[in-house]
């Protein structure tokens, strides 16, 4: 589906990339920390977060993450914006949880990702 | 084809308006050189992680990195507190960050983790009350 | 709907809090940040999280949420199980990514 499809169901709205609202997306991510996206996160993905600073964008920038949600109404500041002006990313706001965004977006057949990267053998507590 | 590059990068502590901004030009550098995006990645998640400590942790660090055609090398120095115990640092879930990284979503104690993961070698020494150095290096091969 | 069902039908693996799946779950709740879980989630939340470390525990107690849903088979830290022992939360882990897990539990509440 497309971004304007995304709008319709999360009942969102645009805050960068009103002219790029026409791109297809099928998978999505939920994070609210920047590492598992880093590690996570597939290309072309949508970025569903409550984090609205300027590393989300570089994040999304680095892995090729399609578009950015911010969920809980959150609105992002001036910096953010700029920056995913400038890299191209779309911000799309959207008033629900994080929890009902995913269901939402689950329901109309988004489908989560993981991405597997490099090596399996975590080093763990 | 023929892979050669190489360049350094200065990182100010405690900069985290830019953070991130250093492995957004070396992932698009890397990406023009043609460089296979899985390999992309593992040196986007190796950068950025180190990046993000320099910031956090250190007065200041240089990334610098070389691309050859058979693999790429990372090497990260800052100087700063070091790390008091690096067994620890490396495990999962370990971590020291202030609230205010955590605000910014990092800090979850899986940065060196990540970092060790996406390496075919790595190497980490630190020097408390001076700084930490790593070596990364990852094989850019056709398996 | 009671927990007890909710983790028969999204194949949780339970972890500790066996005995305390008849309880509710008034919803879902996923977040990472704790500042976060702490200051939006509602009482009888299922949370799902990747978060394994014990403060988990004392977030869920507090808020009084049915339970934490580890996501892409992340295993609680082994205070963290402990310490749900002793509260009394329940600990699953799901194979899935905190999205999927997400929206199946949207689908299977609503």
């Amino acid at each position: 589906m497309t971004l304007f499809d995304i709008i319709d169901i999360l009942d969102a709205k645009v805050l960068v990339g009103r002219d790029r609202l026409n791109m297809e997306v099928k998978t999505a991510f939920s994070a609210d920390l920047l590492s598992d996206v880093l590690a996570f996160a597939k290309a072309g993905s949508l970025l569903l977060t409550g984090l609205t600073n300027p590393q989300i964008v570089r994040t999304s920038s680095i892995l090729d993450i399609a578009a950015i949600v911010l969920v809980r109404g959150k609105v992002a500041p001036d910096e953010t914006l700029r920056l995913a002006d400038e890299l191209d990313i779309p911000i799309l706001s959207t008033r629900y949880i994080l929890f009902e965004t995913s269901g939402r977006l689950y329901e109309h057949g988004i489908k989560g990702c993981v991405e597997k990267v490099g090596r399996d053998d975590y080093v763990s507590l | 084809m023929s892979f050669n590059y190489e360049q350094s990068f200065t990182i100010q502590g405690g900069n985290f308006t830019d953070a991130g901004e250093v492995s957004v030009f070396i992932k698009k550098t890397l990406q023009k050189m043609g460089i296979p995006s899985e390999i992309l990645r593992r040196v986007a998640i190796a950068t950025y992680e180190s990046e993000i400590n320099i910031i956090s942790y250190a007065k200041a660090g240089v990334i610098y990195i070389r691309v050859t055609p058979e693999n790429i090398i990372i090497n990260i120095d800052d100087e700063g507190p070091g790390i008091e115990n690096i067994e620890l640092a490396m495990r999962a879930g370990y971590s020291t960050a202030d609230e205010k990284i955590r605000e910014m979503g990092f800090g979850a104690g899986m940065g060196i983790p990540n970092i060790i993961n996406c390496s075919d070698d790595f190497t980490l020494t630190s020097e408390v009350s001076k700084g930490t150095h790593l070596k990364i290096i990852i094989n850019i091969s056709t398996n | 709907m009671k927990l007890s069902h909710i983790a028969k039908e999204l194949k949780f693996k339970i972890k500790c809090g066996e005995e305390l799946l008849e309880r509710d779950v008034s919803g879902g709740y996923v977040g990472d940040l704790l500042s976060d879980v702490m200051a939006n989630s509602k009482k009888g939340n299922l949370w799902i999280t990747r978060q394994t470390h014990q403060n988990i525990v004392a977030v869920a107690s507090l808020k009084d949420l049915a339970g934490i849903v580890l996501v892409q088979g992340k295993e609680p830290d082994a205070d963290a199980l402990e310490k749900a022992s002793i509260e009394g939360i329940p600990i699953l882990v799901t194979e899935l990514s905190s999205f999927d897990v997400a929206g199946k539990l949207y689908i299977l509440l609503s």
